[in-house]
């Protein structure tokens, strides 16, 4: 187990590392660092000043450490375009990205996997067909399309639910949550459905295909020669052994969730992260652009390492094979 | 390389003629989502033979003509069919001309993930060993983050190195090059797997003693008899490549204005819709969704026909 987790992070650890070597190589050469942060009256003198506090001119092993050890301890670097610290953009956005993640895994895992479930214990009827059909359009609709078309309806047409930013927020020092005024709550709507409507599509798809294969397999027919009862089956046998897939799955999909909010901030002008990326990107305001990817990357490896270490708590076979082939070899 | 490509029409052909085409004839769903992929492919083609005019060509449209709704509704006009855009362009000519662009895109995207991604499964499922741990660590790291993520950021990069005159002109190569690049890591771990079977057959092994180059063997023997799953790979990714697109386009760091593909449609049309023109994004929108629809479609029966489980 623990050689395991430590493999793990290793791993983590390496993958981190090339991350930040990306985003070093960013910041270092694409475009010049002191055009960008100069102005354009500034003196020879002042550019040269400025080289040399930013340590452009050593060697660039020496600067990638430095690079590696500022983020470590917070210090992102300086937007060009907003001259404030990144850090500082970036945790004023954090909140709402998160919330609004949060918002959509809740849509996507309350309604995709009890669809799932029941498309997969009644697979011949009309309701199921039809789910099928509309979880397939689902799939194929791309979800900024998702956004236009709810704001239409119900922003344009209907007029009941607002179609951009977060509606009033309340400072709590650290952090604003939209969580606690109607307005906020209202704003959080058709964000979180856009967001989570294309993960909620494929759980369902993925718990149905997964109950369909564990409801054929001998130990449900045993269970049923047992005389054991449908729920208990269907619940505690099925369910349950289609879990390991779908943690998978859901695990993967939170991150690409925080990537796709990307999309969906833009379409609601959400003031997240994925809105300062995209206007980092437009401006080519590499600073942010480096950071925003050390950040998702991050995100990305806690993820794969949490449900690298669900599985384990979750499959008790993976324990014992894992157990006997690290007895055999070590 | 006539013999090469004369080797993998073979191995094409061997896959059309088997059990595959016969389940096809037998699914309903996939003939329909053939024809109508079909149908938009070969009229995305002739768009300039099908459209009343080229939406490209500022002569062509007239600003009086701007905002008519769709020919059905009270105040449509019979000459545009599904209604005009606020600069007087017909709808459907910019929807067929803009699904040129998107499909061209994700036509080439496809091509070049094929182009790395191939060669890279072979030699890697080939050689084995440490290359193909390296190889494989490598396509891991990039399968661990969502491919829109990857082709966002090489967009933003390519913008930061070309300088601003070339980067409109290149907009579509630099969007074929990042979309590529995301989509490889499938068809590299497709090929590899496939080729890890192939290769313990006799008929490589046969090749192997008579002393055939092993490159010799990879693409002639090894990749004629893989091409089956390659081209189910390429059906589903070709859905997920023009999607992509259009997403780089709504975000705008994807083709520009001035070649507009379904993508930009979708992002013009967004800033008319509090003005109740919705039929400027929902037409292109319906037509992108049909057409991914329609490909996810074929992709789902095949990989069903393939798959031995559920034959």
């Amino acid at each position: 187990m623990i050689a395991f987790v430590l493999r793990r992070l290793f791993q983590a650890l390496l993958v981190m590392l090339a991350v930040g070597m990306v985003a070093f190589a960013l910041f270092r050469y694409v475009g010049d660092p002191i055009e960008s942060m100069a102005a354009e009256d500034d003196t020879a003198e002042f550019r040269q000043e400025l080289a040399e506090r930013l340590g452009l001119d050593d060697p660039a092993i020496v600067q990638f450490g430095r690079y590696i050890l500022n983020c470590l301890r917070g210090d992102l670097g300086i937007s060009y375009r907003n001259k404030r610290p990144v850090a500082e953009l970036i945790a004023d956005r954090l909140p709402a990205t998160l919330e609004l993640v949060l918002c959509a895994s809740i849509v996507a895992l309350v309604i995709g996997i009890p669809l799932g479930v029941y498309t997969g214990l009644h697979r011949n009827t009309v309701t199921s067909e039809v789910l099928q059909a509309v979880s397939l359009f689902g799939i194929s609709m791309p979800t900024f399309l998702t956004g236009i078309i709810l704001i239409l309806i119900f922003s344009v047409f209907l007029n009941v639910l607002p179609s951009f930013g977060r509606g009033e927020v309340v400072d709590l020092g650290w952090w604003t949550t939209g969580f606690l005024t109607v307005s906020g709550l209202k704003a959080l709507i058709l964000p979180s459905i856009t967001l989570g409507l294309f993960q909620m599509t494929l759980l369902m798809r993925l718990v149905r295909t997964e109950m369909l294969e564990v409801l054929r397999t001998d130990y449900i027919k045993f269970a049923r020669a047992r005389g054991l009862t449908d729920r208990s089956i269907n619940f505690g046998h099925a369910l349950k052994n289609t879990l390991v897939p779908v943690i998978t799955v859901a695990g993967m999909k939170l991150g690409s969730l925080i990537a796709f909010a990307i999309i969906t901030e833009t379409v609601f002008q959400w003031p997240g992260m994925g809105f300062l990326f995209i206007q980092a990107v437009h401006n080519v305001d590499i600073p942010v652009m480096g950071a925003y990817l050390m950040m998702i990357a991050l995100i990305f490896v806690i993820i794969n390492l949490i449900v690298d270490l669900l599985y384990y708590a979750v499959d008790p076979r993976l324990r014992i094979d894992r157990a006997v082939a690290g007895g055999y070899t070590s | 390389m006539t013999a090469i490509a004369q080797d993998l029409w073979g191995g094409i052909r061997r896959f059309l003629d088997g059990d595959i085409v016969y389940s096809f004839r037998q699914s309903k769903v996939a003939v329909i989502a053939a024809l109508v992929t079909f149908i938009m492919i070969s009229s995305a083609i002739c768009a300039p033979l099908l459209s009343t005019h080229n939406p490209f060509d500022p002569t062509t449209y007239n600003l009086i003509d701007a905002e008519y709704p769709p020919f059905w509704m009270e105040d449509g006009d019979p000459r545009f069919i599904l209604g005009t855009d606020n600069q007087g362009r017909d709808m459907l000519s910019a929807i067929l001309y803009g699904s040129r662009v998107s499909m061209a895109v994700g036509f080439f995207s496809i091509l070049f993930a094929m182009a790395v991604g191939i060669p890279i499964g072979l030699i890697s499922g080939y050689v084995g060993g440490t290359l193909d741990a390296v190889l494989m660590r490598i396509a891991d790291v990039q399968l661990s983050f969502p491919a829109i993520l990857i082709a966002l950021l090489i967009d933003g990069l390519a913008r930061g190195i070309l300088p601003g005159e070339l980067r409109e002109g290149l907009a579509i190569y630099v969007m074929i090059f990042a979309i590529g690049i995301s989509h490889w890591v499938l068809f590299a771990r497709t090929v590899r797997g496939s080729c890890m079977v192939e290769k313990n057959k006799e008929y490589v092994q046969a090749a192997r003693i008579m002393g055939r180059h092993p490159f010799f063997i990879m693409l002639r023997h090894i990749l004629p008899n893989i091409m089956g799953p390659v081209l189910v790979i390429a059906t589903i990714n070709f859905a997920l490549a023009v999607l992509t697109e259009a997403t780089l386009s709504f975000l705008g760091v994807g083709v520009p204005p001035t070649e507009p593909s379904l993508g930009t449609l979708i992002r013009i049309g967004n800033d008319f819709l509090f003005s109740g023109l919705w039929w400027i994004t929902i037409f292109p929108g319906a037509v992108l969704v049909i057409l991914t629809l329609s490909v996810n479609l074929l992709g789902d029966w095949l990989r069903d026909a393939l798959n031995p489980k559920l034959r």
